[in-house]
This record gives structure tokens, sequence and C-alpha cells, in this order.
């Protein structure tokens, strides 16, 4: 089974003070950490078990700029056979079609059974280019992928649904998978893993290595536009305690005891 | 302009996302002289229809039994039929399992700009924004369409209130199923629940609800031995599930329980909209996290912020104390 792997490389703002930059449009990237995104590295993970169940290759492919590739050496060092990256400055502000767009003119005449992304990435959340890219390369795909079982020329898939419940459905091979985190356990890499695939050659692709133009991608070939971003006011928030952890702790026992939440 | 907005149905039951998504219809509707259209696919499903027909003034019902569940590949086909032949403006999805499986292939199929779980719509003459959280929801961002006369949206669960009745009462116009074949490529093979686990966080009084502030599983330990002081039980967020650190049954929130206690402690959760629409119905909420900024704190009544690996002992000890005199 041949798996192409798309990933991408985003910030990490889950525990960072988020400040809006200068253009009003985006974050301000400097003082926070990269990492591949949550869902896909489960994405890879999954691939990777695949492979070495059945055997095959898995590609892991991104497109960004060059401090993507520390992103694509982790995949290689946790098993990815080969990685891909594709940059131009002409791909810079491209929204979640046309990131599907560029990633259908790179893959769409590489040889694969399935193709497996992150259900969405934990930057901006649409979760859009699992599904368009399965629309333009004309295959049959899911997404919110809890389990992969592999049947015979296709696979059975759960799909996790609102409220604890999941969907089992059936694909035909080739397929484009959206994974949901949870599915699996991602390994981790040790810096002996990464410096082993140090070397590996990562090819790189732009905008005429993959036929497209100018016009089909960034800006110009997206639909959707980011007119601003801003912090949202927080309304009325929590009352709070205050005073050292032990204060705060007795403060908020004395107020739980008083209306009558304790055992 | 006619908003058409996809009515979503499980398991015999419509969601209420379907009626979020007519009540925030209506708002545009009237800002823009508009018409809605409630599309209801599926077999079985004319009493739908007449609760969808209060909430929109048109209801477009096609009934066939290859849509009695729901199937992306199917929905598209006959969407995107339906969706030619009428032009809509606007074409209104739920951001649910089922419309992040339909949705974006729909869009580029028809070659609509399509913007994915939006809290909220804004209209200033022609133009439609949307409004979306980004960046571990710290951040919104106001999306357009960058002109486009047309456009699809997704709408995040619960984001919307359900209106009081409209009493639009819309026709309901059945519509035949344009689908001719099987979808063999892709087949529904049946649902399957979450197994149940030894204790129902549903049915608890006081939930400990843990986040991924906990750090490490071998932290969880620390958490129990709250709960059972207070008497309550343990619950979670998803990062908590995700590593495995407690079974998928604690989990609260969309994709895991939606839970009324009378006490929701979260520690340690950062409150992911996800999360808060699990548990914001409890009577009283506290929150321990260490980030001030974090959206637990505007969903809670009480807070404190601290490194909760000080609070939660030391409250353990005086609930305790408390609880001996």
């Amino acid at each position: 089974m041949d798996i192409i792997v798309c990933v991408k490389r985003v910030p990490d703002t889950s525990e960072a003070d988020v400040k809006i930059d200068g253009s009003g449009k985006n974050i301000d990237l400097e003082d926070l950490t990269f990492d591949i995104n949550e869902w896909d590295n489960y994405a890879i993970e999954e691939a990777i078990l695949i492979k070495e169940k059945v055997g095959g290759t898995v590609t892991a492919i991104t497109m960004g700029p060059e401090e993507s590739n520390e992103v694509l050496r982790r995949c290689m060092a946790k098993g990815a056979d080969a990685a891909i990256r594709l940059t131009d400055d002409a791909f810079e502000g491209s929204d979640g079609y046309a990131i599907a767009r560029i990633l259908h003119s790179a893959i769409k005449d590489l040889s694969f059974d399935a193709v497996f992304l992150g259900a969405q990435a934990g930057d901006d959340g649409y979760g859009v280019v699992g599904p368009m890219l399965a629309e333009m390369l004309g295959l049959p795909h899911a997404t919110l992928i809890t389990k992969v079982d592999l049947e015979d020329g296709k696979v059975k898939v759960h799909r996790e649904l609102e409220g604890g419940l999941e969907e089992v459905v059936d694909i035909n091979l080739p397929a484009v998978l959206g994974i949901q985190t949870g599915i699996n356990e991602p390994r981790y890499v040790s810096i002996m893993g990464i410096r082993k695939v140090a070397k590996k050659e990562i090819p790189v692709k732009g905008l005429a290595d993959i036929g497209l133009s100018a016009d089909d991608v960034g800006e110009a070939g997206s639909k959707t536009k980011i007119e601003c971003m801003y912090i949202p006011e927080v309304g009325e928030v929590a009352e709070m305690i205050e005073g050292s952890p032990d204060e705060a702790a007795a403060k908020l026992a004395q107020i739980l005891k008083e209306k009558g939440l304790m055992g | 302009m006619e908003i058409l907005v996809l009515a979503e149905h499980r398991r015999g039951e419509l969601r209420e996302i379907s009626l979020e998504m007519l009540s925030k219809a209506k708002e545009i509707a009237d800002k823009t002289s508009g018409e809605i259209t409630a599309v209801l696919l599926g077999q079985g499903v004319k009493d739908f229809a007449d609760t969808l027909a209060n909430y929109a003034n048109k209801v477009l019902l096609i009934e066939d039994p290859k849509l009695e569940n729901f199937n992306a590949e199917a929905y598209q086909k006959v969407l995107s039929a339906l969706i030619k032949e009428r032009n809509p403006a606007m074409v209104m999805i739920g951001h649910t399992a089922f419309g992040m499986d339909l949705a974006p292939a729909l869009a580029v199929e028809l070659d609509l700009p399509l913007a994915t779980d939006c809290m909220d719509l804004e209209i200033d003459g022609d133009s439609v924004f949307a409004i979306r959280q980004v960046y571990s929801g710290k951040v919104n961002v106001k999306v357009s369409f960058s002109g486009a006369k047309k456009c699809m949206v997704t709408m995040r669960a619960s984001a919307c209130q359900i209106a009081e009745d409209m009493k639009l009462g819309g026709a309901i116009e059945t519509v035949d199923s344009p689908l001719t074949e099987d979808i063999d490529y892709k087949i529904f093979s049946g649902y399957e629940e979450a197994a149940a686990g030894e204790v129902d966080i549903t049915q608890a009084d006081i939930l400990v609800g843990v986040g991924r502030g906990i750090g490490d599983p071998d932290n969880i330990p620390m958490i129990e031995e709250l709960a059972e002081a207070i008497g309550g039980v343990v619950s979670c967020s998803r990062p908590v599930v995700d590593k495995k650190w407690l079974p998928k049954d604690r989990q609260v929130g969309t994709s895991g329980k939606t839970v009324k206690p009378k006490l929701y402690l979260a520690v340690g959760i950062s409150g992911a909209f996800q999360h808060l629409a699990g548990m914001n119905g409890s009577d009283l909420i506290v929150a321990i996290n260490k980030d001030p900024k974090a959206p637990i704190f505007a969903a809670a009544q009480y807070g404190i912020v601290a490194d909760l690996f000080k609070v939660v002992p030391a409250l353990k000890d005086k609930i305790n104390e408390l609880k001996g005199a």
C-alpha cells in the first residue's frame, strides 16, 4: 500500500499569549514554537502503521518554506520513505482551496493507493483540504476517521460523529482519508533518529514544476479572503478567587461547602 | 436572494443544528429581503418537513431509500443538481461530522467559495462576511468571499441560538430524487456506540473535569483523589482521551458527552468551544487554570488562576478538613 501523507507545520498557540501582527490579518508568529499539525501527526503515524503491517511506501508532502523540512524529516525519522516540499513565493496567502489545488497538481501524476491528511489543522481549522483534494482528484473520501481497516481493494473506516457515536463506512481505494486525533498513539522520534535522516534529500517543487500559474495560487487563486483578525472581547468572566494557592483553595472549599456541593 | 439550508437528521431525529441554521438564515433574510429554503434529504422524514416549515419559506423534500443514512457522496449528487438548478445566493450546511464530509467537495464541484466552522455571519450591503475562530480559539477572523455573488458556509453547532417558532409556514414541495444508481464506492455500513464505561458521567452531580494541563497520565490519580474528596467523578476534555490517559466515556464535549452537573470543576482545561458546548449547562462552573486568558474563565462563575499542581492537593486537604469539621 503506497500512501501519500499531507502534513503542515503550524505554530503551537495552545498555551501561548497570541497577538495580532501589524498587518491586522495574521498573528505575530515571532515568539511561537512550531511543530507538525497535531492531526497530521496522527495521520503520518497511521500511514506508517499500515506500511509496517502490509508493506508499501509512505511519502510525506508539505507546502511551506525551508523550515518545513524539519517536519518532513521528523516524518522520515518515524518511518516515511520519502518527502516532497512544495514552495514558491506565489503560494503565499493561499486559502484551503488554493492549497488543495497545489497539492492536487503535485500528486495527481504520482502512483498511490491512498492520501492521508489530518482532518483539520490547529491553526486555521477549516478542515477543507482533504475533501477538496479528493474532489479534484475524482476520488472518494471520508474525514474525521478514528479507525482504518484494510480490506481487499477498499478500507473500512470509522468516522467520529457527535455525542460519542461513530459510523462505519466502506470506501474503495484509492481514496482520500482525513484522520482524526486519538486514532493511534504517535511514536516519538529521538534526536538520533532525526540525525539518521538529516542527509536524505528532500525534493523541492515550485509553481512551474507542478504546472500551475500564479493566478491559480496564492491570494489570486483563493476563493476566500481574510479581512481582519482580532482578539475577541471576553464577556463577563468568573469571579476570581485571589490569594496564594493554599488561600485560594481554602476560599473555594468554603464556597463549595456553603453551596452544599461537597460529597 | 435565496438562502438554502441543508437540514440534518440522524437516526430518526432532526438535529438541532438544522433549526440553529434556519434561525441565523432568518436574520440574514430579514436584512436582505431573502427567502429561506430548507432542504431535507432522507427516507421517511416527512415529519421533519413539518417542523422545518415553521422555520423556512419553503421546504424541499427529497425522499429516496438511497438517502436513508447520510452518505456525503449521495448527498453531493443530489445537492449539486438542486443548487445548479436553483442558483441560491447562499448555501448553509452544518459544521458537523456530516457537513465536514460533504461541504468542501460540494463547493469544489459547484465552484463556490466556502467558509467552514462559522460562528456568525455579517451582512454589509451585498457582501457576506464569515466570523470564525482560529489559533486555538484565541483569535477571531473575519473572512470575505472575494466579491463572489454566491457562497457556501458551514455553521458551528451551538453557535447560533434557535429562534422561537418563526411561524413562516413554508410550503413543503416534494422533489424527485435525481439518484439513479447506488453509490458503490462509499457505503454506509452502520453505527457504533462508544463502549459504556464503569461510570456514567452524565448522571454525576459533581464532576471534576481534567484537561491537557494535567501534563502526564501519572498526575491523573491526584485528580481522582480530589474527586473522591468532593464526592464527584472524574471527566475530561478531548486531549486527555486522544492521549489515552482516560477512556472515551469520560469525555465531555460535542464529540463526547453533554453533562449538566450541579458542580463542574474544570482543572487544567482551557475551554475549547467544543468542550464548553458539552458542559455549559452545569449549575455551577469553577475553573482552575494557570492561563488567565483561558476561555474557560468566561464560562465559569468562579476561577482560580494558579498552578493546578499546587491548588488541587490543597483543595483536597481543605475539603477533607471541612468535611471532618
